[in-house]
């Protein structure tokens, strides 16, 4: 789909208008997806279309990364992320060395920039990294010599996530173009580094972007949408922010819910969790507004009957468990395209670090 | 760049069809026979010699398509990543024997990642190799099959095969490499 690029996104998001096969990959690390062009992306969803194609092999497994160190260092909860990664590294026959931050010297006291160093001492060449801190990969990319891959950083980014959603939405859409496409993302905005990365995949891919939730769940993303809208940042295209459901999911094409995450709703940010199934739980009734065959998407791990009704959740539309096969493949592909990269360690990326890391 | 002519469009036409002899020959028969084309040149060049042996044997062989991107030993000595091609695999491989074919033999580094590959997919009887050029300076103990034409070169050198389905033309030329990172000489091993 090298001609279905958004004119608005296209101008200030694409660094070179080459033809996308021609693209070559220089990314040292992936920390965000908002440092990628638009013809980086096709690269990864082509090279994931491959990856995918080893998956239907009898023998899902290539030895593309023989002997290349990947370590995951996650200081969060996580099976299906640290597992698809993990699964990803094996598939291309890395060595895969797995730590819990529960288990390792970060209980007795030592900084990420120590564990981290320590790390690249023991071999490390890729490290997979989660964290609770928001911008904590984008520290660990300024000290660990190899690459560093965002598996999520507070309420950042999450970069895989983003592109798996956006290999599964193409798979399910006509030609693969999202341009033009409505989508819906709806659920706890605030804290969702899923949504945050989706919000530069999403938007450069063309789409119809739409993020609703109750106010108290969207604080900032008006900022950013006016920001956007009006030029006063450098903008990749427009997304709608509201907290009328039926607006936001009605003619979509796809509807994405999100967590609630429980363990961040102290504060009174949400009247009660059943107040919020009702108002914005997507549930059959308001899966009918949507097109016919649009389809359903969840990040997980799903709260059912809070997000998103049961029967929802397992219907016929939902394409959860896709989200979940499709990451290992996309992540097989970050994976090979950034061990294939360490020719371009001069190049300074950092993207738009948040302040919170410095 | 100096390249001097080393096969016409005819020649390479005439070495196509004298492979496609010598492969029904040695396996006595077309049983049992499949051709895999290495991406990229070795894929047109697979089509025609089993459209050569259709023509004299009016039997259609099944041909596929393999890309060794994922099997390179050298990942981290290209300056970039090869772009994946595709690999397409539309028969079974066990119990065929498998004629890879490719557009010039060179290190040998290539086709024992393409045998590596095809192994993933099954246990053909027997893998065979034939290559429109064998430029010599093998790095492996690894030989073809059915040679279109040897050609003695040296290092510094660099064959091109061009073929009318991707190049828009016929010929393989031979020339001067300009620095050992050049794209060109990509697949050219």
């Amino acid at each position: 789909m090298s001609g279905g690029i958004d004119a608005s996104a296209a101008a200030a998001h694409l660094k070179g208008a080459a033809p996308s096969q021609d693209v070559v990959w220089h990314h040292r690390h992936l920390l965000d997806v908002d440092v990628l062009t638009w013809p980086e992306i096709e690269l990864i969803m082509r090279t994931t279309d491959e990856m995918k194609g080893i998956l239907a092999r009898p023998i899902r497994k290539v030895p593309a990364l023989n002997g290349r160190r990947v370590t995951t260092l996650f200081y969060e909860a996580s099976t299906r992320t640290r597992v698809s990664f993990e699964t990803a590294a094996r598939n291309l026959s890395a060595d895969v060395v797995s730590i819990s931050t529960a288990t390792s010297s970060v209980t007795k006291g030592e900084s990420l920039v120590d564990t981290i160093r320590t790390l690249e001492a023991l071999g490390a060449e890729i490290l997979v990294m989660r964290h609770a801190v928001s911008g904590a990969p984008y520290l660990a990319a300024e000290v660990f010599g190899g690459h560093v891959l965002n598996g999520g950083d507070g309420w950042h980014a999450h970069p895989t996530q983003a592109l798996l959603d956006l290999y599964t939405m193409r798979q399910h859409l006509p030609h693969g173009d999202l341009h033009g496409r409505k989508v819906a993302i709806v659920g706890d905005i605030l804290h969702s580094r899923v949504a945050r990365s989706n919000i530069w995949s999403l938007t450069a891919a063309g789409a119809d972007l739409w993020l609703c939730g109750p106010a108290t769940l969207l604080r900032g993303m008006d900022r950013w949408a006016t920001a956007w809208a009006t030029g006063a940042v450098p903008g990749h295209g427009r997304f709608h922010v509201t907290s009328d459901i039926d607006a936001a999911v009605s003619d979509a094409d796809v509807v994405m819910a999100l967590r609630i995450q429980r363990e961040r709703m102290q504060g009174g940010l949400l009247p009660s969790l059943r107040e919020y199934a009702a108002r914005f739980g997507l549930n059959a009734a308001r899966m009918a507004l949507a097109k016919p065959e649009a389809i359903v998407m969840h990040p997980g791990p799903m709260n059912e009957g809070v997000e998103i009704a049961p029967d929802v959740a397992i219907g016929d539309r939902a394409v959860i468990t896709e989200q979940v096969a499709n990451g290992v493949a996309v992540r097989m592909a970050l994976l090979y395209l950034l061990a294939g990269s360490h020719d371009a360690s001069h190049i300074h990326e950092t993207g738009h670090a948040p302040e919170a890391a410095r | 760049m100096t390249d001097r002519q080393i096969m016409t469009g005819d020649e390479i036409r005439r070495a196509i069809v004298r492979i496609s002899h010598e492969i029904v020959e040695k396996q006595a028969g077309t049983q049992g026979l499949a051709l895999v084309g290495i991406q990229r040149r070795g894929v047109p060049l697979a089509r025609r010699v089993a459209d050569a042996i259709e023509e004299h044997e009016g039997v259609q062989l099944p041909v596929g398509a393999l890309d060794i991107t994922f099997y390179r030993d050298d990942l981290s000595l290209v300056a970039q990543q090869p772009i994946v091609k595709g690999t397409d695999l539309p028969f079974d491989l066990n119990g065929a024997t498998v004629v890879l074919v490719d557009d010039v033999l060179y290190t040998g580094r290539t086709i024992r990642c393409a045998m590596d590959a095809l192994i993933d997919f099954g246990r053909p009887r027997a893998i065979r190799l034939a290559v429109l050029i064998d430029r010599g300076h093998r790095e492996l103990p690894i030989r073809a099959d059915h040679v279109g034409k040897n050609v003695p070169t040296s290092r510094e050198e660099i064959v091109m095969v061009h073929v009318e389905e991707i190049d828009g033309s016929d010929e393989v030329t031979i020339g001067r490499q300009l620095r050992a990172d050049e794209p060109s000489a990509a697949g050219n091993e």
